[in-house]
């Protein structure tokens, strides 16, 4: 019952969120409700019992990225009536492909539930939460997870070659 | 059922209520030790006219602080104005609510403990960066965009420091690190972990904006720095996160690496028929331990000068974040082959 509720409460709350962040005209307004609405999915981890989760997405998204967010809009001093004026026409596309994605996504047979693996709600409360991911990470998803980090090394590198002055020409 | 949680809420509100305050109190002793420190390392006297030798010094700064106007620039973003102290205060003040002061007591004993600690101090660049933005002042501005990028920097070797820590006590919550150090050898974390100590140190000095990384505020080049526009409260506000933000970050050098409320053990055998006394004891320890790395911090203040804006980022990222991850090295190979 108070499951529910909260579930409810999470639910309206992201939803309402989401749609305040896109309809503000300050950027800076917009980062701040963004922060709002990764406290609460970080909420409904919490739900889950994903306490690491949770954390790490307070972590990393709020603590890191949206401070980068709001590094860039205040570096790029973006006007008010510039950003009117830019990308207010595109509306209708926005959300023709909105609802082409709601329609896929309504199709997928993602809702119904599968087969159970063998981390149940039991299991991973007794290894927490923190230790069953670095277990499951660093035996069973090792291959990918090496990949990942790969790939995101190769984002930086070239971030860094696009930075980096050529003093040859 | 019902009456459980109830029981549950009401001795969880007694806590918050008890910390809180002495958290607010220790802040106006925390101003009045540091000026006093400051004052006789530089052969001054400090404060000395509120009360004897000036111990009510702080008391009457807040009731001054109290009665001065409340001053919004013009030009400034108004809820953002306001919202950003608030930000400030609630991240550190919610990073006490894991702090276990002696055995088994923390408002929330939680199985994250340090990674809650983590995020919250995030949480606390918001307030610098935002305070810096809503002013509308060159100088806040400034200041706000130095914080953001020296918090995020060594946020980065503040979280590697302690991951030495992790893995030698297998837990992320504080409570256990602290009964972990007391089944170690050397009963205290610094001896094998004196690396991400002063990783950490350096780390919890940046990420306070104390000196000598002080540039968000550094006062010959930026007024005030970030909250160059606040006045009254909403200063004192400012105030009060930094100091019970350098509350937080002694706390946790204290919990995990200076043994946090763990005695010597014959203290323990000595007065094992009364859990009351040994409590009072842990947290006597916590609190002294608590009080030198205070200390340490002012002790810094009055003594190094403010470092370049680039020497932090190379520091930063070239000596600190490189060290970290070996230290790390070094204590995951040991401990396996320990096992």
């Amino acid at each position: 019952m108070i499951n529910k509720i909260f579930f409810i409460y999470f639910a309206i709350a992201i939803v309402t969120l989401s749609l305040v962040i896109i309809t503000r005209k300050s950027l800076v307004h917009s980062v701040l409700f963004m922060l709002a609405l990764f406290f609460h999915i970080a909420g409904l981890y919490l739900f889950l019992n994903a306490e690491f989760l949770a954390l790490v997405q307070i972590i990393v998204y709020a603590g890191a990225i949206l401070v980068l967010f709001l590094f860039v809009i205040m570096l790029l001093n973006i006007r008010e009536d510039e950003l009117k004026e830019q990308y207010s026409s595109f509306w209708p596309a926005g959300i023709s492909i909105g609802i082409v994605f709601l329609i896929v996504l309504l199709r997928m047979p993602a809702f119904s539930l599968g087969i159970k693996g063998v981390w149940d709600i039991k299991s991973v409360t007794e290894a927490t939460s923190t230790g069953a991911i670095g277990q499951v990470l660093y035996t069973e998803y090792l291959l990918p997870f090496e990949v990942a980090s790969l790939i995101l090394l190769i984002a930086i590198i070239g971030a860094i070659i696009l930075a980096k002055k050529r003093f040859s020409k | 059922m019902i009456n459980e949680t109830l029981y549950n809420l009401i001795i969880t509100i007694i806590k918050i209520i008890v910390v809180l305050s002495v958290a607010m109190l220790h802040v106006a002793f925390a101003v009045y030790f540091e000026r006093k420190t400051i004052g006789h390392m530089q052969r001054r006297l400090g404060p000395m006219e509120v009360g004897p030798h000036g111990i009510l010094q702080s008391f009457a700064d807040v009731i001054k602080l109290f009665f001065k106007e409340d001053l919004v620039p013009a030009s400034a973003d108004k809820p953002l104005f306001y919202i950003a102290p608030v930000i400030g205060i609630a991240a550190t003040m919610v990073s006490l609510s894991v702090v276990p002061f002696f055995n088994g007591f923390a408002i929330a004993n939680i199985k994250v403990g340090l990674l809650f600690l983590f995020a919250m101090s995030s949480l606390g660049a918001y307030a610098v960066i935002l305070a810096g933005w809503a002013s509308n002042s060159k100088y806040s501005f400034l200041g706000g965009m130095r914080s953001s990028a020296q918090v995020i920097s060594y946020e980065v070797s503040m979280g590697l420091s302690l991951v030495g820590v992790m893995i030698m006590a297998e837990s992320l919550n504080l409570n256990d690190i602290v009964a972990a150090q007391q089944n170690f050898p050397t009963r205290l974390y610094i001896i094998p972990q004196f690396i991400g100590f002063v990783v950490f140190v350096l780390s919890a000095m940046a990420e306070t904006n104390r000196v000598p990384f002080d540039l968000p505020e550094a006062e010959q080049e930026l007024v005030a720095g970030y909250f160059t526009e606040y006045s009254g409260m909403r200063f004192a506000l400012f105030f009060l996160a930094e100091y019970i933000g350098m509350l937080v970050m002694s706390s946790v050098a204290v919990v995990c690496f200076l043994g946090g409320w763990g005695l010597p053990g014959f203290i323990y055998s000595i007065f094992s028929g009364s859990s009351i006394f040994i409590s009072i004891l842990e947290v006597i320890c916590f609190l002294f331990k608590l009080y030198m790395c205070m200390f340490f911090y002012y002790w810094v203040r009055s003594t190094l000068p403010r470092y370049r804006y680039d020497q932090l980022m190379s520091l930063g990222w070239k000596i600190l974040i490189p060290v970290s991850v070996f230290n790390i090295l070094i204590t995951g190979t040991i401990k396996m082959l320990v096992q």
